[in-house]
């Protein structure tokens, strides 16, 4: 391979790495725990965020439908941005000329950015990874392109988020064989070409990302390798991507259980309501997923029972609104049968319903923080559960966690 | 619902008024005409969310135009009338709505459908027949503050034989709808129509005036005409109706059509003019306080378009980081940049849709307020040849240059 350093740091050799790698731009304090679940204060450049917390995904720049004031007003404290999406338009130049991301936005709180390569290769025809980097047709004239970590940093580095995401090899868990070694280790290896591509670690943390499958050997071995680096913060990758439930909270399980205390863990593209609730009691801080608004743009909103699908002609005549235990603005104004008028019909109906989608996932993240800081986490867990599951039919994988979680949703169960 | 003339021009103004409409309860602020009923899809704005609503100025911005066609297929009559009618099924009980079938964006008259038992729209759900006491159930479960009676308005190339039925027709459903409205006409606004024709327009006009109705809605514009044949036409129904009741118009959008409106004596304008610049990625740049500096100087600058508007979608404001307008107190304008909007409509971002339609809204109702202004002013005859020379001469130099 030509390398010069071994896939796998030795400890002795970590050491003398993890000494220039100290320049973090965030300070993490955890404020309360319950078993492996924790509440933390988070402090970025941008914003002081309260963990655990859902990030809206604002892929081109903008949450779809929702004003700036509008998602200060619910609670949101980080928005996620594409920066292949970014990178294309308006052009990672631009945004740095004009003073990066933030200011190009006219968002004051924080921002992250991923690091291109997962929407490479799931959006493009052709994409193909090498040691080099990512390898893919460019979508403006089909040229050949390459996109290495050294230009992911420095994409990143002009958008000028708070959080960055390294470029790794993703592989999707629904693949086995020797291809999900192979990705675990070029993980490992392209995470020093980030470090040493990323010219501004006092303003914006660069976050290392586990790969490895569904196989714990593998995750093992690279959180390890991750951790070494002593980077500012640590995301689960890899996931979200139609494994089955039981692998994909051992995956998370494990991983929570290795990466540091003192450090922010993100599960990427998570997710649903209950996923958050699981990987919270496991021991995860930040989540992201265009789910909520995604399903907003179909009718779903989403409600503590579940989903309620607003197209449904049951719907034409319910006078409540979606939610009474809300009070979000659309819940404040309107009805369900109103809005089963204008969702999916009309613009409006869109933004009203991811107004409220949005709202609810901050709902979650400030009562999964609030009820850890008061000692309350059990309590609330059981809440959750019987509210969704009313007739005590959890799902074995829920359970399963739990019981790792050290939390007892045995009131929950039925018989 | 009362209205009062506080200002008529008169002389060199022709028919221009200002007017103060009271709508709400005594103690509510009049809307002061001439006003901008402002376009709304079942009920609210197309992309403005209700907290961006209430940040347009007030009370200029609590005038909008209602469709019942918007509500044939749902709610049910039923279930509008249980959760309170408009203001209660919207949250907006702060606003006044003027309901009114023709939106002319999506549910358009549709003169070959219409038939002695309804007039015939096109809309989204399809061609539809409106009978009277369809209409008047579906407008008593919305509960608007002010309603149109139901019309049949045909463009301006039909028969003499057409247009005479149009009006025969239009009459006999007024005299329907005012039967079965329980509030006996109060809130009730007779629609005038006439095709081109002046003595037929004078004719239904006159007709109208005697009946027991709050105000008129002047149908049948827009749909056709003569822009040249329009001042006679809109005169001929001004001058047949009685001074102290509003009139609104639908069909008139443009500035220009505005300026012509007022010319003519309406007082209430319902126009689609904000709804297509902001689909188009349009944004109003005018200015208008044009009486307050004599600005003759007209220069040829380097925007592309007229000096009305811009197109945002163009390549040169990709950098430009000024907001649409200077000193525009709009939400748009006080925290983005034509650059960021450039960006939005590039990657057809919603967004980019909401924060036009504000400050198009916005500047809009300004420049109504400017020709308040010129009216109370008495300087309405000269606001509106400086506005229509300015944009004259701006076109008169782009093709010199070319």
């Amino acid at each position: 391979m030509g390398c010069s350093r071994s896939a796998v740091v030795d400890r002795s050799e970590g050491e003398a790495f993890s000494v220039s790698f100290l320049k973090m731009a965030l300070k993490f304090e955890v404020l309360g725990k319950f078993n492996r679940a924790r509440a933390a204060r988070l402090a970025l450049p941008h914003f002081v965020c309260q963990t655990p917390l859902f990030m809206p995904v604002g892929t081109q720049g903008t949450i779809k439908g929702l004003t700036n004031n509008q998602l200060e007003e619910i609670g949101c404290q980080i928005i996620l941005g594409n920066t292949y999406h970014l990178a294309l338009r308006p052009g990672a130049e631009l945004v740095d000329d004009l003073g990066g991301l933030h200011k190009f936005m006219n968002w004051k709180r924080a921002l992250l950015t991923d690091s291109g390569g997962f929407q490479m290769v799931s959006l493009l025809h052709l994409a193909d990874i090498t040691e080099q980097g990512v390898t893919f047709q460019s979508p403006v004239d089909a040229k050949p392109m390459l996109l290495t970590p050294e230009e992911s940093i420095q994409i990143q580095n002009k958008i000028g988020a708070d959080i960055i995401m390294a470029l790794d090899d993703v592989v999707k868990t629904t693949i086995t064989g020797p291809r999900i070694e192979e990705a675990m280790y070029r993980t490992v290896r392209w995470i020093d070409r980030c470090i040493a591509a990323h010219k501004r670690p006092d303003e914006q943390n660069l976050f290392g990302i586990v790969q490895g499958g569904l196989d714990p050997v593998l995750r093992d071995i690279c959180v390890r390798g991750l951790v070494d680096r002593n980077l500012p913060g640590y995301a689960i990758g890899g996931l979200s991507g139609g494994e089955d439930k039981d692998s994909f909270w051992r995956v998370v399980a494990q991983c929570t259980a290795a990466l540091p205390e003192d450090k922010p863990r993100y599960v990427m593209g998570v997710g649903y309501p209950l996923d958050i609730v699981v990987c919270s009691a496991l021991g995860a801080d930040m989540y992201d997923c265009v789910y909520p608004t995604r399903t907003a743009r179909f009718g779903t909103a989403l409600i503590p029972e579940g989903l309620l699908k607003l197209k449904n002609r049951a719907m034409a005549n319910d006078e409540r609104p979606i939610d009474p235990t809300c009070l979000c603005m659309v819940c404040r104004n309107y009805t369900r049968a109103y809005l089963h008028c204008v969702v999916t019909k009309d613009p409006m109906g869109s933004q009203l319903v991811s107004y409220h989608n949005l709202s609810y996932m901050m709902r979650l993240s400030k009562d999964l923080h609030t009820s850890i800081v008061k000692g309350q986490f059990p309590e609330f867990v059981q809440g959750f559960l019987r509210v969704q599951f009313p007739k005590g039919d959890i799902p074995e994988w829920v359970c399963n966690a739990m019981e790792v979680a050290g939390i007892d949703i045995s009131t929950c169960c039925a018989p | 619902m009362r209205f009062a003339v506080t200002r008529a021009c008169g002389g060199g103004g022709g028919r221009a008024r200002a007017g103060a409409l009271y709508i709400g309860g005594s103690t509510t602020a009049p809307i002061e005409t001439p006003s901008l009923l402002i376009s709304t899809r079942k009920g609210l704005p197309n992309f403005v969310s209700r907290d961006h609503l209430a940040a347009l100025p007030t009370p200029d911005s609590l005038l909008l135009h209602v469709s019942p066609l918007h509500f044939l297929d749902c709610p049910s009559s039923k279930t509008i009338s249980n959760i309170g009618g408009l203001h209660q099924m919207l949250g907006l009980h702060e606003h006044f709505f003027v309901a009114a079938p023709r939106d002319s964006l999506e549910s358009l008259p549709e003169s070959d459908g219409t038939n002695k038992l309804g007039a015939s729209f096109e809309t989204p759900c399809g061609r539809r027949l409106i009978k009277p006491s369809a209409y008047v159930e579906k407008i008593a479960s919305l509960k608007p503050n002010l309603w149109a009676s139901i019309a049949d308005e045909v463009p301006a190339w039909v028969s003499g034989k057409r247009n005479k039925t149009s009006i025969d027709r239009t009459l006999r459903w007024l005299d329907e709808c005012l039967a079965l409205d329980p509030a006996g006409g109060k809130t009730m606004l007779g629609v005038v129509v006439g095709g081109s024709n002046i003595e037929e327009r004078k004719h239904c006009a006159i007709e109208v005036a005697t009946r027991n109705v709050s105000g008129f809605w002047i149908g049948g514009f827009g749909l056709g005409e003569n822009v040249e044949e329009r001042p006679a036409l809109l005169n001929a129904v001004t001058d047949n109706l009685p001074e102290e009741k509003a009139r609104f118009i639908s069909g008139l959008s443009l500035p220009e059509e505005v300026l012509q409106g007022v010319a003519s004596g309406i007082d209430l304008f319902d126009s689609t003019y904000i709804y297509h610049l902001t689909l188009g990625g349009f944004a109003l740049i005018f200015p208008f306080e044009i009486l307050d500096h004599n600005n003759l100087d007209f220069q040829l600058d380097d925007t592309v378009g007229d000096r009305t508007k811009i197109n945002l979608r163009a390549t040169i404001y990709r950098k430009d980081i000024s907001p649409i307008v200077a000193n525009c107190s709009c939400f748009t304008c006080q925290n983005h940049t034509r650059a960021y909007i450039n960006h939005l409509l590039n990657v057809h971002e919603m967004l980019a849709h909401i924060l036009l339609e504000i400050h198009n809204t916005h500047h809009y109702l300004g420049f109504f307020r400017a020709m308040r202004e010129a009216i109370k002013g008495g300087k309405f005859d000269l606001f509106r040849r400086t506005f229509v020379e300015s944009r004259r001469i701006h076109l008169t130099s782009a093709v010199l240059c070319s």
